[in-house]
């Protein structure tokens, strides 16, 4: 794959199997014949709720094409979890980064600036944004 | 059986060595397997009713690593069981635990014997370390209101692993009337007033733990 072509890989964290899963549906739909990577790491490794670093770890490389890996969580463990995963070193793809953005609305900013090329800041910035975008 | 603390011939303090530390996480598992049902209890008060059961699968598996892999000196024990907990516990307290003990581990570097100040001010950095991951203060009723008073009991001079005990013991049984300001409980707010906090009472049996294994 050539450098042009990698795209940044979005994996979607949450407490439960079915959100994330959902989110990452949703997110694939709305970004319309996506071509990022997108993976959903929910809950635990046993089908409950929670949050599983192992699975995390391995969506991270799932997705990783090499240009970065925008990691979006719902909320509690699921943000300390990916952030002692950072802490750790070598446990996320280099280039991966926790985003600071709402799960749903950051998803489909995500994947829609993946898809379409955008680096990690920009991904991760488009995430971001949804936090300014006031629905009243 | 050699004694859990010996001492040290130079400075005339208590040196620790990796296998107090083993002996250490493997007091900690058996303490929390046995309070686990309370621990859950307490937490389904004003959490998610999983903190026993998740604290007794992570420290399950500190121990089971501790087994199979010989402890490498004392800061690899910490580094390992830290990694442990951080990939087997499944909720908010297994990065906040295994924060703790991979800062400490990572702290008190290849040193194959210890002293407990050097213990102490590991233990802090370890502190340090989960204050900063979870945004939380003395007094938010966290598990920092157990540590805290525990780390200042231990730098006190003559402080002992039993004072430390003790003060931890204090600081869990203090976050009762406290007013959550994190977590799953924060959203309960005056609500969460009334119970003692599931994470300061784990974190005072570690130190119970800590006071158990230096007096056997």
């Amino acid at each position: 794959m050539s450098d042009a072509e990698k795209r940044v890989g979005v994996v979607l964290v949450s407490h439960s199997a079915a959100v994330a899963e959902s989110v990452a549906q949703l997110a694939t739909g709305l970004a319309g014949g996506s071509t990022a990577p997108v993976t959903a790491a929910g809950g635990t490794p046993d089908g409950g709720l929670g949050t599983s670093p192992e699975l995390v770890a391995e969506a991270a490389h799932a997705v990783d094409q090499g240009a970065g890996v925008a990691v979006l969580v719902d909320l509690g463990s699921a943000v300390l979890t990916v952030k002692a995963l950072l802490a750790e070193g070598d446990e996320l793809p280099p280039g991966s980064r926790l985003v600071d953005a709402p799960l749903v609305e950051g998803a489909v900013a995500a994947v829609v600036a993946a898809s379409a090329g955008a680096d990690v800041d920009a991904v991760a910035r488009a995430a971001e944004e949804a936090y300014d975008y006031r629905k009243v | 059986m050699p004694s859990s603390v010996s001492s040290s011939e130079t400075a005339g303090e208590p040196a620790l060595d990796a296998a107090f530390f083993h002996r250490w996480l493997t007091a900690a598992a058996a303490a929390i397997s046995r309070e686990a049902t309370r621990l859950t209890d307490l937490d389904s008060a004003i959490g998610d009713a999983d903190h026993g059961s998740n604290m007794q699968r992570g420290f399950t598996a500190v121990t089971e690593a501790l087994e199979k892999e010989p402890p490498g000196p004392p800061g690899a024990v910490l580094i390992l069981a830290g990694r442990q907990l951080i990939s087997k516990v499944g909720g908010a307290s297994g990065p906040l635990y295994g924060t703790l003990l991979r800062r400490a581990g990572k702290a008190l570097g290849d040193a194959e014997q210890v002293t407990v100040r050097q213990l102490a001010d590991a233990l802090r950095t370890g502190v340090d370390a989960v204050a900063q991951l979870g945004g939380a203060a003395p007094g938010d009723k966290t598990m920092l209101d157990a540590l805290l008073p525990a780390l200042d009991a231990l730098a006190t001079d003559g402080g002992s692993f039993a004072a430390a005990s003790e003060a931890a013991d204090k600081g869990a049984l203090a976050t009762v009337p406290m007013l959550a300001r994190k977590g799953r409980a924060s959203y309960l707010g005056e609500r969460s007033i009334g119970h003692q906090d599931p994470g300061a009472t784990s974190s005072a049996l570690l130190f119970a733990a800590l006071a158990e294994v230096a007096s056997s």
